[in-house]
């Protein structure tokens, strides 16, 4: 069975959806949230028994020129489900706050689209791993953002989640621009689209700035997706403003996206011999930094904890950036650069949308997405508050938890590539990450809760996510293996 | 077996937040420790039954595995944590519909000294010590006295940013020595420039964990602060975690980059013993007196370790043992000092100096066992400490040239035995305070310690006083 099935099953299963809603039942929509998690978790399954078009030939069809399937394409078409899936989750519990803003405040009829929506992207970021060609990488990414434009507007009578989509449509468009404008540089200076042909026409040009001025502009358009310096400035008004699952979406499902597309595009230019590796080693490492020192101290002040989520997001951006920087092949005793960036997200999945569970609810019940509203946790739902305080010690990169491991791997790489500078501004950064994930912790203990707030009672759903991934974030955190067992060899 | 000793602490840390008795369960758990831990020091020869040792990652090949072994050094603080572990869940004592809490961190900070004590993975020994700050933390931070949210804030930035800069350094090593475990390590060769900044590290990172001065000032507060279990454990044995790492790490296996910073560590050892020294005799109130002397001694240790770094390729073989045997002593003689500390609030409701008097008429028994502790963190003969602290003295001349005149080891310790004179004026005026003279009304009717209190502190006491006159009951597991 060739791989792109998978791609067909996916947006097979966001259409029949749409039928669904359009023709089921307009009063509940919870049964179209649970069969597309249904669906993406048939599709996980199906994930382990395809296998791809491998070798080239001549009479293959034409979508295979734009379609790889490796070990990697496997992990991020994995690495999309489970987000989508658990994003659609985290939506059902949250459904109360979206039919709020939409239709009729009363009815659901205006949520069902809301669980087919993430299908959808989740097929463009599925596609996206399989990048082959920057042309078809280009498809995907926009199926992917579209599908993110309207997930972010989704609450139409809610100002702030308007006010997020316009901002994060702007900077979209301009993203695309650059993104667009780059391919065509690279196209003109190597004749290609074809990312493998890419690789072999770098080792001989001749003139390597017009190359240069093209990967300087993509660089910055996948910035946008992975939300780092320059590309940045978005990330905290849309987080803030979007519904809740989606921010969650947009920060691990989004963002790992991006970074597939980046490492496909980075492998042929890093190749040994490349006459750009070392220029593309330095725009990358001023990224890292940039983005680390950025990220990490502004949440430092925040006082919204959706906000300081959308800081931490774009802190952990930059320490995947850095090891990217420090590329490095992987074998059978390193881990190599893409090795580390992909361990980093699948424990940054665990532990980000986790806390975005606890935080929907928050938001559900308590109608706030403050740290304040997180006082005294420890007494109102002590079992809660432990999960939260080892959520928020993988977030910061305690030992023991997956977090650290994903933050070591980064760090060893850096130091091994003598990238000392980005070695002591993520420091730096792992510093600050520190203070502020604390703040979290200190507000559910050490504070005394608001005289008015009852206990924090997660709904099923949403307590047995939780559960599971806060064990696996303690798990992983010991032993970490199983992630290379899915990375597979590469 | 080994892995029980951890094990133990947790799962009944974990049953007691899912529902069991607190107090019991914890008791129980702390007595099969101390008889696992007394087991496992002394029936070494069944070392293959003790061992332990899992691989948990394939890539990259750094040898990461859960690891667990004892050598002497190892046994000697497993000793120490098991022996303060059960004194510190038999004294305190938790405040209402707070045992869980109480209770179940103090059973995870133990887990987490054991762990960071016995494993012989680089990473599992950071990682365990790590998991036995963040209950800390949390205990003072709820249970605390005082200013609890400052004091707690604090010693969560400062050992927060210490641990940082020792994982920097240990990575280094890791890095240098490509490989985690540690016992494997000494035959990889680093290079000298590599070795300086190594030793900077983990002087730093280790430094702030055991109150090195300037980094100090963390400590006074926190203890006065924390809960009287937590304080124990903390100043008892989790501190001793730095004094370990250094002993263990930083002085086999970077000789030339501890040499490069013998004086300034030599200057900073001064500013714990003598600056912090006279802060100490300056104190107002017993806790902050306690913390501040507990600061002082570390001094004393770190001069142990800059003989053992002076050396230099020659051999000091009364260092290692001097500096181990008085991290043993100190830490069950503060240990014991703040459980005492903690009744006698309890009985007379301050710890202000000025407000207490007479107690020894009302309370002889409490008084007994203030005073023998008291004297043995003075350094009097027959007591543990002064076995330590002669051992110190003495091997810092070890290798004395008189030819070569005074090295910066020699003249640190000349300047440090002053910190004997300094400790007896604080300790005795503490002692005269709080005992001595005519009771008032603080002290008049306060209640002596019953025998349920009795029990962790004569404990304790045994230990200072077998050690003290026999100190090869724990040097011998050194060879």
């Amino acid at each position: 069975m060739p791989a792109y099935i998978l791609e067909v099953c996916t947006v097979i299963l966001g259409i029949v959806l749409l039928m669904l809603e359009a023709f089921g039942p307009s009063h509940s929509k919870k049964a179209i949230g649970l069969s597309a998690a249904a669906g993406l978790a048939f599709i996980l399954v199906l994930l382990f028994f395809v296998k791809g078009p491998t070798e080239e030939s001549a009479n293959a069809p034409i979508w295979e020129n734009f379609y790889a399937f490796d070990n990697l394409a496997r992990f991020y078409k994995g690495f999309a489900l489970v987000c989508t899936a658990l994003v659609i989750l985290m939506s059902i519990d949250f459904r109360s706050v979206i039919s709020r803003f939409t239709d009729h405040p009363e009815s659901e009829s205006g949520t069902g689209e809301f669980y087919a929506l993430p299908v959808f992207a989740c097929a463009g970021m599925m596609w996206m791993a399989s990048a082959k060609d920057l042309a078809g990488a280009f498809v995907a990414l926009e199926l992917v953002t579209i599908s993110f434009y309207i997930l972010v507007a989704y609450m139409r009578r809610n100002v702030g989640s308007l006010e997020a989509g316009v901002k994060y449509l702007i900077l979209g468009a301009l993203s695309t621009g650059f993104l667009v404008y780059g391919i065509a540089w690279i196209y003109g200076a190597t004749g290609t689209m074809n990312l493998a042909e890419i690789a072999v026409k770098v080792q001989t040009i001749e003139n390597t700035t017009p190359l240069l001025f093209g990967i300087g502009l993509i660089l910055v358009a996948l910035g946008f997706k992975i939300g780092s310096v320059p590309m940045q400035v978005w990330i905290p008004d849309v987080y803030q403003g979007a519904p809740t699952p989606t921010t969650a979406f947009l920060s691990v499902g989004s963002k790992a996206a991006g970074f597939i597309l980046l490492i496909r595009f980075l492998d042929p230019l890093m190749q040994p011999g490349s006459p750009v590796a070392s220029a593309v080693v330095v725009m990358l490492l001023v990224m890292a930094g940039a983005t680390v020192i950025f990220g990490n101290f502004a949440a430092i002040a925040q006082t919204n904890f959706k906000r300081l989520l959308a800081y931490s997001s774009i802190a952990h951006a930059g320490f995947l950036i850095l090891a990217l920087a420090a590329w490095t092949e992987g074998d059978k005793e390193e881990l190599g650069s893409v090795g580390a960036v992909s361990f980093y997200l699948a424990t940054y999945l665990l532990m980000t949308l986790a806390s975005f569970f606890v935080l929907a609810q928050v938001r559900v019940q308590n109608d706030s997405d403050m740290i304040n509203a997180f006082d005294g946790l420890g007494k109102r739902s002590p079992m809660l508050a432990v999960g939260m305080t080892i959520i928020m010690a993988a977030l910061a990169g305690i030992p023991l938890t997956a977090g650290f491991w994903g933050k070591f791997f980064v760090f060893l790489l850096a130091a091994k590539a003598g990238l000392w500078w980005g070695v002591i501004l993520a420091a730096v950064g792992a510093t600050a990450g520190f203070y502020y994930y604390f703040k979290l912790i200190r507000a559910m203990w050490w504070n005394e809760p608001a005289t008015d707030s009852g206990p924090l009672v997660l709904p099923k759903i949403s307590s047995y996510c939780v559960g599971i991934l806060t064990a696996a974030i303690v798990v992983l955190g010991v032993w970490p293996q199983p992630i290379l067992w899915l990375l597979g060899a590469n | 077996m080994l892995l029980l000793l951890i094990l133990i602490p947790i799962i009944a840390a974990c049953a007691i937040f899912t529902g069991s008795k607190a107090k019991p369960t914890a008791q129980l758990a702390g007595a099969l420790n101390l008889g696992l831990g007394l087991a496992a020091a002394f029936s070494s020869t069944f070392a293959n039954i003790w061992d332990f040792s899992v691989p948990m990652l394939e890539r990259p090949a750094i040898n990461l595995a859960l690891s667990l072994g004892t050598d002497g050094m190892s046994t000697i603080m497993l000793l120490l944590s098991v022996i303060v572990t059960f004194a510190a869940l038999l004294s305190g004592k938790a405040p209402e519909g707070k045992e869980r809490l109480y209770y179940g961190s103090s059973l995870l900070i133990s887990a987490g000294a054991i762990g960071a004590f016995i494993s012989t993975d680089l990473f599992f020994f950071y990682a365990f010590h790590e998991l036995a700050l963040i209950p800390t933390f949390l205990m003072i931070g709820m249970l605390g006295r005082g200013d609890r949210k400052a004091a707690a804030w604090k010693i969560t930035i400062y050992l927060g940013f210490g641990s940082l800069v020792l994982l920097a350094g240990l990575a280094w090593l890791a890095a240098a020595t490509g490989t985690l475990d540690m016992t494997k390590m000494s035959a990889a060769t680093i290079e000298p420039e590599a070795q300086k900044g190594i030793a900077a590290l983990l002087i730093v990172g280790f430094g702030v964990l055991v109150s090195l001065f300037p980094f100090h000032s963390w400590a006074a507060p926190a203890y006065a602060s924390a809960p009287a279990p937590t304080t124990m454990l903390h100043a008892g044995v989790l501190k001793k975690f730095g004094l370990y790492g250094l002993l263990r790490l930083a002085v086999p296996l970077l000789p030339e980059g501890m040499h490069a910073w013998l004086t300034p560590l030599c200057v900073l050892l001064l500013g714990n013993v003598i600056w912090v020294g006279f802060i100490t005799i300056n104190q107002k109130r017993l806790d902050g007196m306690l913390g501040n002397s507990s600061v002082m001694h570390m001094g004393y240790i770190f001069l142990a370790i800059a003989a053992l770094v002076a050396a230099n390729g020659e051999i000091n073989e009364l260092a290692k043992p001097a500096a181990v045997l008085l991290m043993f002593a100190h830490g069950i003689s503060i240990a014991m000092l703040f459980g005492l500390a903690d009744k006698i609030e309890r009985s007379t409701g301050t710890l202000d100096l000025h407000e207490l008097g007479g107690l020894a008429k009302s309370a002889p028994k409490l008084a007994f066992l203030f005073g023998i502790v008291g004297m043995a963190s003075i350094g009097l003969p027959g007591l543990a400490n002064f076995a330590g602290e002669v051992m110190v003295f003495i091997s810092s001349f070890k290798n004395y040239d008189p030819v070569a005149g005074l090295g910066p080891v020699q003249i640190t310790c000349i300047i440090s035995i002053w910190g004997v004179v300094i400790s007896a004026v604080y300790m005795l005026r503490a002692y005269r305070n709080i005992f001595q003279g005519p009771a008032v009304s603080t002290t008049e009717s306060a209640a002596d310690l019953t025998l349920m209190d009795r029990i962790p502190a004569v404990l304790l006491t045994v230990v200072l006083l077998a050690v003290g006159i026999f100190p090869n009951l724990l040097l011998s597991l050194l060879k």
